[in-house]
């Protein structure tokens, strides 16, 4: 089965981010990238988004005219970051995978209708 | 209202009601093993039971439970199954070619009940598909128990079945590596399935013993995982409770606390076959919440009286506990326990300590009120009863908080 993998970020996960130094940066990026590398063979896609205030949000059903707005969709403390596209046997294995992912706080696993 | 007042008739009616659905319960998950096997579809296989067990509680109670009430079951299902999918040879082939009865692996009944309580249904989801995928409750049996419209628990299943297949959560039990946090899950379900039977929102005469469900199905998972102490532990405290319900209401329906009840009318042999369990399960050194809190019932239970009850040991177990697992709740059994060995005016002072966590919770009231009647300021017991009588929605409780509130004593 295919599922998304929607990383989402706190804002008290991305104040200790900013608190970090760049060695401990550094040192969490690569396990992220390990964590990619491990499941190499089950990821089809994945992306980092740019951070929150560079989202724009259209809004279609407002009226005659598309609303463009600036911002996220949700105005909150938790946003979306990130994304993964995985192929694996049942919502177990993405589980097994989500569980040792050692970025965000936060990952919603949501199932790709086939 | 009460089970005392009912007639024999009313009782017998009660008591075959309730033969035939440990008949049921005995089967219906059987049968949703062998029908998940032979479709492959949790949510097709769990549809087929639940019109075989409808029809069964309806015939039944005319016709007689017939002589394999397994068999009759089946057929009832398969027919259905014949029918529902007259547009998927698939399924219709399948169904057609089983011939009853199919061997249920342990294996087979294990993965029912992992499925059912998998950490991504909700808990409410997990128990209803619990309930009625195992244990062949129907719809209505659930709603009537917990005190929901019967289109809640219909929407919960639903959408729990829906998941299920388009989520992908697997038919399987767990690996080794996840056993324990899975079986959390499904101890979790059992315990609040006996939280809810032990002291029913709903009227006693009208709802399901849950109680028995609850140690049916320990028992069945302690027959399928014999080695895990947890498991034994939930069994035991089951079992512990069940050895004294009988003392726990009086002639009138009223529920006697356990300082007044009638220990001659405990089951003892009951008690001492869950003791033994306890005992074994002890044995491995894997201590676990379960086994501690049958640990301190069996204190209780293995107690000739009141005041030989060993509150030291309680007081012990119940530091254990917390120690596993803080909890406020757990924090306010203690007090009571802490009563015993230091003295109403300490045991107050922890109870005291609980109000933000536990301000909304009746038993929190009424225990602030026993202690401060203990140590002589009624007043303020008998406010701490009128907010513990507003919070409690069983009818039995009230009885006695209604007592106290009127008379300042439970009469006991």
């Amino acid at each position: 089965m295919k599922y998304v993998l929607l990383f989402v970020e706190t804002e008290q996960f991305e104040k200790e981010l900013e608190a970090m130094g760049q060695a401990d940066r550094d040192r969490a990026y690569a396990l992220v990238g390990k964590w990619m590398a491990d499941h190499a063979d089950k990821i089809r896609a994945a992306g980092k988004l740019q951070p929150a205030v560079t989202a724009t949000t259209v809004r279609l059903d407002a009226g005659s005219e598309p609303v463009i707005t600036d911002g996220p969709f949700v105005e909150g403390k938790e946003v979306v970051s990130g994304y993964a596209e995985v192929e694996v046997a049942d919502l177990d294995e993405a589980l097994r995978m989500v569980r040792s992912w050692p970025g965000c706080p936060l990952v919603e696993i949501r199932p790709l209708e086939s | 209202m009460t089970p005392a007042i009912r007639g024999d008739a009313d009782l017998d009616h009660v008591t075959s009601q309730r033969e035939l659905e440990h008949v049921v319960r005995e089967y219906a998950g059987r049968l949703a093993t062998a029908l998940v096997r032979v479709t492959g579809d949790f949510a097709t296989a769990e549809d087929l039971v639940q019109d075989a067990v409808l029809a069964a509680l309806q015939r039944w109670p005319a016709e007689g439970v017939p002589e394999r009430p397994d068999a009759w079951l089946f057929t009832v299902a398969r027919n259905r199954g014949i029918d529902a999918h007259r547009r998927r040879d698939n399924y219709r082939t399948k169904l057609a070619q089983i011939r009853w009865p199919v061997a249920s692996e342990s294996d087979d009944r294990l993965r029912l009940i992992f499925t059912c309580c998998h950490p991504a249904l909700s808990r409410p989801a997990q128990i209803a598909l619990t309930l009625r995928v195992v244990c062949g409750l129907t719809t209505a049996q659930i709603a009537r128990a917990f005190l929901v419209p019967e289109t809640t628990v219909a929407r919960r299943i639903t959408r729990a079945k829906r998941k299920i297949s388009e989520a992908g959560i697997p038919y399987r039990v767990p690996d080794p590596d996840e056993l324990n946090t899975r079986l959390r899950e499904v101890l979790a379900v059992i315990y609040l399935v006996l939280n809810e039977g032990y002291l029913p929102t709903a009227d006693l005469s009208e709802s399901r013993d849950l109680v028995d469900d609850a140690g049916w199905l320990a028992s069945q998972l302690h027959d399928l995982m014999p080695t895990e102490p947890e498991v034994a532990g939930l069994l035991a405290l089951i079992q512990l409770h069940r050895a004294r319900a009988d003392a726990r209401f009086d002639r009138d329906g009223d529920l006697v606390r356990l300082e007044h009840q009638d220990r001659a009318s405990w089951d003892r042999d009951a008690i001492s076959r869950a003791t033994q369990l306890l005992r074994r399960a002890a044995e491995q050194h894997r201590p676990g919440p379960y086994q501690l809190q049958a640990a301190i019932v069996a204190c209780h239970a293995e107690a000739t009286d009141w005041a030989d009850t060993d509150w030291e040991q309680i007081v012990l177990l119940y530091d254990m506990l917390l120690h596993l697992e803080p909890s406020p709740l757990t924090r306010l059994h203690r007090a009571i326990a802490v009563r015993y060995t230091a003295g109403p005016a300490a045991a107050l002072a922890e109870v005291n300590a609980l109000s933000g966590s536990l301000d909304h919770y009746h038993l929190y009231h009424a225990t602030r009120a026993e202690l401060l009647r203990a140590i002589d300021r009624p007043e303020e017991a008998r406010d701490a009863d009128r907010l513990a009588l507003e919070l409690t929605a069983n009818p039995a409780e009230q009885a006695v908080l209604q007592r106290r509130v009127e008379w300042g004593t439970d009469g006991g």
